[in-house]
């Protein structure tokens, strides 16, 4: 009887967790804009000797991967063709592993986590997971890295 | 064709993911009232899992299975996966196997039915959502263990 229960118990957390997981995968969180209030803008800001490159002249992706990632290959191939057509935007990929000091920092606690960082390198944004290409450009267009005339 | 002996057609994964909850459900919900039928898909699935995590999972009995019955039907897949990633989740789900076998082999029967359930919700998960807890958990060990100082 109670293995029948331990089951049961099994197959909702699967549910429930699947279905969390579905909707919050890949999302960016809400930009936490404080600007208006600089005094208390504690918002993490990298550096180009960090990401492993020469920042954006408006924004950078920073995706951190890690060896056993079965998203990061469809990550980078989305932001890498994204910024292809965003003048000024560049995406970055640093291996996790090797930057254990960025990850603690971060609290980075998945592969893939994508950074959005502006001009001066100051943390915008961040997701974790395989991000949608919808939610990508919108947030591109959000901070001011229009699309290029095709 | 041929598959290169680095990447994996996801389309398998998904596959031994299911079977592999389907064992684990059955193990798990006959284990008070059919104890050996229980224990023998427990051991079994033990087996693709030390198979999966030592040749890779396309050579896996579910990956084979995949390869032989399934795949002719299929064609092609649209791309292919990084072995590395299931390999280490094999691995993982190994561990948890081999923990349930040994709550049934000392008589604890809530290890084995905890480590069952936790094998269960990881190959739901990724069966469902293509979500690789094994994959997750590289990431947070590595954190605790960092490369240098495992080699030291």
């Amino acid at each position: 009887m109670a293995a029948v229960v331990v089951l049961v118990a099994a197959l909702v957390v699967a549910v429930v967790a699947g279905a969390l997981y579905s909707a919050r995968n890949g999302r960016f969180a809400r930009r936490t804009d404080t600007t208006e209030d600089p005094v208390s803008d504690d918002r993490p800001r990298l550096d180009a000797s960090e990401v492993g490159g020469a920042l954006g002249e408006v924004a950078t992706f920073v995706q951190l991967s890690s060896a056993f990632c079965a998203p990061c290959r469809a990550t980078r191939r989305l932001l890498a063709d994204v910024v292809t057509r965003r003048p000024g935007v560049v995406a970055l990929e640093v291996d996790a592993e090797s930057h254990l000091e960025l990850v603690r920092r971060l609290d980075v606690l998945r592969t893939p986590t994508v950074l959005l960082l502006d001009a001066d390198g100051v943390l915008i944004t961040r997701s974790s997971g395989l991000p949608r290409r919808d939610d990508v450009e919108r947030l591109l267009d959000a901070v001011g890295a229009p699309a290029a005339d095709r | 064709m041929s598959t290169h002996p680095g990447t994996v057609d996801p389309r398998g994964l998904r596959l031994g993911a299911a079977l592999t909850s389907v064992v684990l459900a059955v193990s798990l919900g006959t284990a008070g009232v059919a104890p050996a039928l229980s224990t023998t898909l427990l051991v079994l699935q033990t087996a693709v899992f030390a198979l999966g995590a030592g040749l890779g999972p396309a050579r896996s009995p579910y990956g084979l299975l995949f390869k032989h019955l399934v795949r002719p039907r299929l064609g092609a897949p649209s791309e292919l996966e990084d072995a590395r990633p299931p390999r280490f989740a094999q691995a993982v789900g190994l561990a948890f196997a081999v923990l349930a076998l040994v709550g049934v082999v000392t008589g604890a029967s809530v290890l084995t039915l905890a480590a069952l359930a936790l094998a269960l919700v990881a190959a739901l998960l990724n069966a469902t959502v293509d979500l690789c807890l094994g994959c997750e958990t590289y990431l947070l060990y590595r954190r605790l263990v960092p490369r240098e100082a495992a080699g030291a």
